[in-house]
């Protein structure tokens, strides 16, 4: 595993964290603890095989190790949250809040396949051997994922709406 | 011959391009029938769109020099190969340390305040005795948790605050003098990681050692010695190197220990 071929792969990760966890600075650490237990583990890494998928298996076994570990949620602040609420005008903007906002209410394991579907368009198979699970999962969570995410931004948008006038 | 019926998993597979194309033109002709179906995998396929420009502007980022440096092999990786769960768990800890630090030094000034003219006690202490200071009041004392690394495992506590300084820190050997390494921690300085080593002698008598490579001013000194409440500490600066040695022990035998820690670092 040579340097090009790491840093290749950090945007990668970073892009998929910051859509998993929501949060720049959560997102980063989770990076940061990615690639440094790439590093300790690099035995294990089988040259030839596809060092993506081994990067984002790692990713998610942290965050599953994470997740059990209770502690403070924290959040952080950044500019974006200081921003007025747009006017309908600015649909665009709107939507992809919507999106994000919608995302971080499915279930982690459905936005997980979802996320690696649509940001790294893995194969189902991939996504199997990734997370561990087997096929038929990841098709299942993925069919709920899509059809949870559907109707919450079906029921959204009213009261995104809302929230503008106020 | 009839076509095989129209699953959930074909409408998703669809939905991601992953059908073969044969397949995919009898999925569009059951969708042409089904305005229903359609219209919820049109649904999907917005999802997916809206996530990928929602999140693909990260890809442009310019990376967090952090990361950008975990790229290569950290100097530590192959040292401390498998054992290193309790890693991700620090930076909680950091946090509350840097916030009880935070609190301590407010704390201590206060105080100080109270006790000394501020010009002279405030002025007199660097940054680097009074963080010293705060970090030996506070860390020192505590019974079962000093250190976050053991001595036991100084392999890789040297290499752990070597990776985070950015530079090889190692602890002095003062067994002559009496005083053994109980272990060390990464906290925060100025504007980044500092270390802090900590040595306890038969008597449970305690000092600690803390090193900062946050100096900029590149001037370096000699001893100097500076007294926060009932903790003496001598410190020195070495190019981008601070030192500061702790104790509740009295000036002559902490000017001995502070002596032989330079030594040992000239001659390295």
């Amino acid at each position: 595993m040579d340097s090009s071929a790491i840093l290749a792969e950090i945007p990668r990760l970073r892009r998929y964290a910051r859509a998993m966890l929501g949060d720049r600075a959560a997102a980063d650490d989770l990076v940061q603890d990615t690639l440094e237990r790439a590093w300790v583990r690099l035995h294990q890494w089988r040259t030839g095989s596809d060092m993506r998928a081994w990067l984002f298996g790692i990713m998610h076994n942290l965050r599953i190790d994470q997740l059990r570990r209770p502690g403070l949620p924290t959040q952080s602040i950044d500019a974006d949250d200081f921003q007025v609420p747009t006017r309908a005008t600015q649909n665009d903007e709107l939507e992809l809040r919507e999106i994000e906002s919608a995302l971080s209410q499915l279930p982690d394991e459905q936005r997980e396949v979802l996320l690696l579907v649509a940001l790294e368009e893995m194969s189902y198979a991939d996504i199997a051997a990734t997370l561990g699970i087997p096929a038929g999962t990841v098709m299942s969570r993925l069919s709920r994922g899509r059809e949870r995410l559907r109707l919450i931004m079906n029921g959204e948008q009213a009261s995104a709406r809302l929230r503008i006038v106020r | 011959m009839n076509p095989l019926p129209i699953t959930e998993a074909d409408l998703q597979a669809y939905v991601d391009a992953a059908l073969p194309d044969a397949r995919r033109s009898e999925v569009e002709d059951y969708l042409a029938a089904q305005p229903e179906e359609a219209g919820r995998v049109r649904a999907y396929m917005n999802q997916m769109q809206a996530i990928r420009s929602t999140f693909n502007p990260i890809l442009d980022e310019p990376l967090p020099a952090n990361l950008s440096a975990l790229a290569s092999a950290p100097p530590t990786a192959a040292v401390d190969a498998p054992r290193r769960p309790f890693l991700a768990r620090w930076s909680l800890q950091r946090i509350a340390a840097g916030l009880l630090i935070a609190l301590v030094s407010g704390f201590a000034g206060w105080l100080a305040h109270d006790r000394y003219p501020p010009a002279e006690s405030l002025a007199r202490m660097s940054p680097l005795p009074r963080r010293a200071a705060v970090a030996h009041a506070v860390f020192s004392p505590d019974v079962r948790r000093p250190v976050e690394v053991g001595a036991e495992q100084e392999d890789q506590l040297v290499a752990w605050l070597s990776k985070r300084l950015g530079t090889p820190v190692h602890p002095p050997k003062l067994g002559a003098l009496g005083y053994e390494l109980v272990g060390g921690r990464l906290l925060p300085g100025n504007v980044g990681p500092v270390a802090q080593f900590m040595f306890q002698d038969a008597s449970g008598q305690r000092l600690t050692l803390y090193v900062s490579t946050e100096n900029t001013t590149n001037q370096d000194t000699a001893f100097r010695f500076a007294q926060e409440g009932q903790v003496n500490v001598f410190y020195w600066i070495d190019g981008k190197f601070g030192y500061a040695l702790s104790a509740g022990i009295d000036k002559g035998k902490l000017a001995r220990i502070a002596t032989a820690v330079y030594e040992q670092i000239e001659h390295k």
